[in-house]
């Protein structure tokens, strides 16, 4: 009996461990003595090294700066992900593996949003207890307060997204909490007590909880907000405070003690600090993530020459994580430069191009997977299909020209624009100039600097017509992982801008436009996804982008740390909410 | 020598204002001329998105909406008597030498240079040190025993030196000094906090840096002396009986010494503007990793800001160099 109930336990133990993916850390050594790998991609289906061992010094290093560690003053990806520790957001992302990492759940707030008035209006009660790290209390007017500087003071907090300000119902009145100093605010949020906050909306947003998942809802105490100085001395609502902050060379955070744990059914604490090194060589960076000793924060995967190691080596590839990062690598159809303005020219690019030479181009299929869809495999609405499929996704030089005669063309001269500064990128623009030879269109190739794309160039219709910028590379990731997130900037006919604009293809199609509108009023998520799935569809049978591959990071991960789990939430990073020290 | 050196003192104010003024157009008048418009200018600053009202907040708050002579004005201004700024909630005062604000994420550009120029000093002088030292040893010894082995070695060794670039040593000697043999830090400790922590840390930098240019230093002092030492004057203090290390050392090599100090003077002066690719290579957050900075983000500020901080070093070195020529070479004279 006592035999039989103790290999029942291990059984059990044995299979929870198999079902929940995860790998011990302590008895993490293989037979030279070295420590051994949970086997490649194992971060993409579980939790590697799952502990809850305390203590030690976590290290993320990071080649740029980011664009702020201030909640309200961020759009980068990485700092959606680590800002989390100092600043809780209402909802956030479950640390999961894969696609499961895209489950919302509450922070902040208690609950998910109630939604009332069809979608239009949304409220969230916040936990019990929630404090500063100094010890004052959190209230739902800080909520609001952070909302209202992150989204309406873009003068001098200008590099976080302006959602709110899009969405929020009297907006375009409020002047911003630097200017308006009256006690009321922004009169589309009310704070009725100090633990709920409304959202009165323009127009049904049923993905309102993702936006709220954005650090811009993280608590701001409005004493001690010094606008862009606040980054020096943020108030911490999160598991961690700073310790110190030196701009754009390293951050160090440390145990906030007023955070309570019984307020937080998500973060555990763990390590005793965290330090942020910034413009690290990107070199060195690789070189202390496969020492174990520290985390490449941007998450975008180790450089090409790394790539060249890794791969090669067993052992070391077993310690890696080769996931999507939810973006599409893509070629934009101008529609408004002639003859991409006839749809058999469109579809005789579609046909013209070898897919496979481009993935060639951009590092192999360890750095992406050919695309034919404009949704990505890890964004909900996604639905495998290939409109224009060829053999082997070589081309198809006889259909190419067949669509070409259609248009009444046998040959095109155009243009091609690609970032300057990212190689990658104009050797997929050469590759694609190579095989729309072929067929007779005759792209030539224009560079702009990345810094200037979108505000000067590829961003700005007339110059594309002017310039003949028939053809236009482009990536593109979710703000938020569902379908509206993806498509919404890059499809809408309405958010085409005369500068800064990411609707490349100049795309206006009313049908598109209504589905899109239809979708983000549409309560049920089922039903919601598959309006997103017809979109994707439209758009391909409309031949507007080419998709060229489903963009993939190649992650090495760092051996001595717990918790690693990468999560589609935040482009196949690491979630950064739980890593641990393994030893310290 | 004072009247000289006022005089240069001057001269150096007024081609720091033709460099600022130079700088000054490059960013922010050529765009102009390009076609670009302020409300362009403007969005590069924001994020994605933004409102009409978005932007036009933006030009106001950098001065963008104002005629290009107007912002050249207020920047001179700034750096002689300070400048107030709004960073929201209230507006604070920069206090001279007042060099703008990032366009990126609106901090102080001075504060930011004078925290990161103690690093900058620390890798220039502590490469200066070794390549002077080790270029002019090498020279003087190829130049004494021409043809010799002693003076091939260090010849190849010279050419080996300036042919690799830096990207290769720095990061061979980071895979070699940080990962294979773990014998030198790598994260930068002040030299007022840990002098042996600071020299351990820079030590590889110091000697990646140096082999780059003790190279031109063993060829210039080879050529240098071998010209010299073959000057009536030579042949002069040997005739007085000096003795062989006195006729090298205060006879030869003090005359060889004058292009080396041009040229010394030259490279200090541009390394403190910033050693980019070192710094980069070396993660130092020096004033180089900062003008890296400045043009990915297009931040106009703190490219403005390095530029003259370099322009500064620059035309300093230089007056130093003038005024050493006098001391090592008797033959000149400053009036």
């Amino acid at each position: 009996m006592r035999r039989s109930a103790l290999a029942a336990i291990a059984a059990i133990g044995s299979a929870s461990l198999l079902i929940a993916g995860c790998s011990k850390a302590d008895d993490n050594k293989n037979e030279n003595g070295n420590t051994k790998s949970a086997g490649a991609n194992a971060a993409t289906k579980g939790v590697v090294n799952a502990s809850d061992k305390k203590g030690g010094t976590l290290t993320y290093e990071l080649s740029d700066v980011p664009d702020s560690f201030d909640p309200g003053n961020t759009y980068y990806a990485y700092m959606y992900n680590l800002s989390r520790l100092w600043a809780r957001p209402l909802m956030t992302f479950k640390p999961g593996a894969g696609e499961e990492g895209n489950t919302l759940v509450p922070d902040l707030a208690a609950g998910k949003g109630v939604p009332s008035d069809g979608g239009k209006t949304w409220t969230y009660k916040l936990r019990p207890g929630l404090k500063y790290e100094d010890g004052s209390p959190i209230t739902s007017k800080d909520v609001k307060y952070a909302v209202e500087r992150s989204n309406f003071a873009r003068d001098v907090l200008s590099l976080g997204p302006n959602y709110f300000q899009q969405f929020m119902a009297d907006a375009d009145k409020y002047k911003g909490p630097y200017k308006d100093k009256s006690a009321k605010g922004l009169s589309s949020i009310e704070t009725p007590d100090d633990t709920t906050v409304v959202f009165h909306l323009k127009q049904a947003f049923q993905e309102f909880d993702y936006l709220v998942a954005a650090p811009q809802t993280a608590p701001v105490p409005q004493a001690k907000d010094k606008g862009v100085d606040y980054v020096k001395h943020i108030v911490s609502s999160g598991s961690y405070k700073f310790q110190s902050y030196e701009d754009g060379k390293q951050a160090v955070l440390v145990r906030n003690e007023n955070w309570d744990a019984k307020t937080d059914p998500l973060r555990k604490q763990l390590p005793d600090k965290i330090v942020v090194n910034l413009k690290v060589n990107p070199e060195t960076i690789d070189q202390d993530v496969l020492a174990g000793k520290a985390i490449d924060l941007a998450g975008a995967g180790v450089q090409a020459s790394t790539q060249a190691d890794v791969v090669t080596d067993p052992d070391k590839k077993a310690g890696t994580d080769n996931t999507f990062g939810g973006r599409l690598v893509y070629m934009a159809i101008n529609t408004k430069v002639a003859p991409f303005d006839k749809i058999e020219c469109r579809k005789a690019v579609q046909y013209a191009i070898d897919k496979v030479s481009v993935q060639t181009a951009e590092g192999g299929p360890i750095r992406g997977e050919i695309a034919s869809t404009v949704l990505p495999p890890d964004i909900p609405g996604y639905a495998k299909s290939d409109v224009y499929a060829t053999s082997g996704n070589k081309g198809d030089v006889a259909k190419a020209k067949e669509q070409l005669k259609a248009c009444g063309k046998s040959s095109i001269s155009t243009n091609i624009s690609a970032r300057s500064d990212r190689p990658q990128e104009i050797d997929a623009a050469t590759a694609i100039i190579n095989s729309l030879k072929k067929v007779g269109i005759n792209a030539s190739l224009k560079q702009y600097p990345s810094g200037k794309y979108f505000t000067d160039y590829a961003g700005v219709p007339k110059f594309t017509e002017k310039q003949n910028l028939g053809l236009i590379m482009m990536q593109w990731g979710a703000d938020w992982p569902s379908g509206y997130g993806f498509l919404q900037q890059i499809l809408n006919g309405k958010a085409i801008s005369q500068s800064g604009n990411t609707n490349l293809a100049q795309y206006d199609n009313k049908d598109v436009n209504a589905l899109l509108g239809k979708a983000i009023g549409t309560q049920d998520t089922t039903e919601r996804n598959s309006l997103y799935t017809q979109i994707d569809k439209k758009t391909m049978d409309d031949a507007v982008l080419v998709p060229l591959t489903y963009f993939k990071v190649l992650l090495a991960r760092p051996q001595n740390y717990t918790n690693l789990v990468s999560t589609a939430a935040f482009s196949g990073q690491y979630d950064y909410l739980n890593i641990g020290v393994a030893s310290k | 020598m004072i009247s000289y050196i006022l005089r240069r003192t001057f001269a150096a104010v007024i081609l720091l204002l033709v460099v600022s003024a130079v700088t000054f157009a490059i960013f922010f008048l050529l765009p102009r001329l390009a076609g670009q418009t302020a409300d362009q200018l403007a969005q590069q600053y924001i994020g994605k998105a933004p409102s009409k009202a978005d932007i036009a907040a933006v030009k106001h708050n950098l001065g963008l909406d104002q005629p290009v002579y107007v912002q050249y004005w207020h920047f001179i201004k700034g750096i002689v008597a300070g400048a107030d700024y709004s960073i929201g909630p209230t507006t604070v005062h920069c206090d001279a030498p007042c060099f703008g604000y990032s366009f990126k994420n609106h901090q102080a550009v001075w504060p930011e240079l004078t925290s990161r120029l103690p690093i900058t000093l620390s890798l220039a002088v502590g490469a200066a040190v070794l390549w002077l030292v080790s270029g002019v040893i090498a020279g003087v010894i190829s130049a004494l025993k021409p043809r010799s082995v002693l003076d091939r070695a260090f010849m190849g060794i010279a050419l080996t030196g300036v042919s690799l670039p830096m990207f290769f040593t720095g990061n061979l000697a980071i895979l070699l000094f940080r990962y294979q043999w773990p014998i030198f830090g790598s994260e930068y400790v002040p030299l007022t906090e840990n002098p042996s922590q600071w020299a351990n840390t820079l030590f590889p930098a110091w000697c990646s840096l140096a082999l780059l240019y003790s190279a031109i230093y063993a060829r210039l002092t080879r050529s240098g002396m071998l010209e010299t030492m073959n000057e009536d004057f030579i042949r002069t203090a040997r005739a007085k009986g000096l003795r062989e290390g006195t006729v090298i050392t205060r006879h030869g090599l003090r005359a060889a010494l004058t292009p080396i100090i041009t040229v010394f003077g030259m490279d200090i002066g541009l390394l403190l503007g910033g050693a980019v690719i070192t710094e980069s290579v070396f993660s130092l957050h020096g004033i180089g990793q900062y003008a890296v900075q400045g043009i990915t983000d297009n931040d106009l500020p703190k490219i403005l800001g390095v530029t003259l901080l370099a322009a500064f070093f620059v035309v300093i070195a230089n007056l130093v160099v003038d005024v050493l020529y006098a001391a090592a070479d008797p033959r000149v004279r400053l009036s």
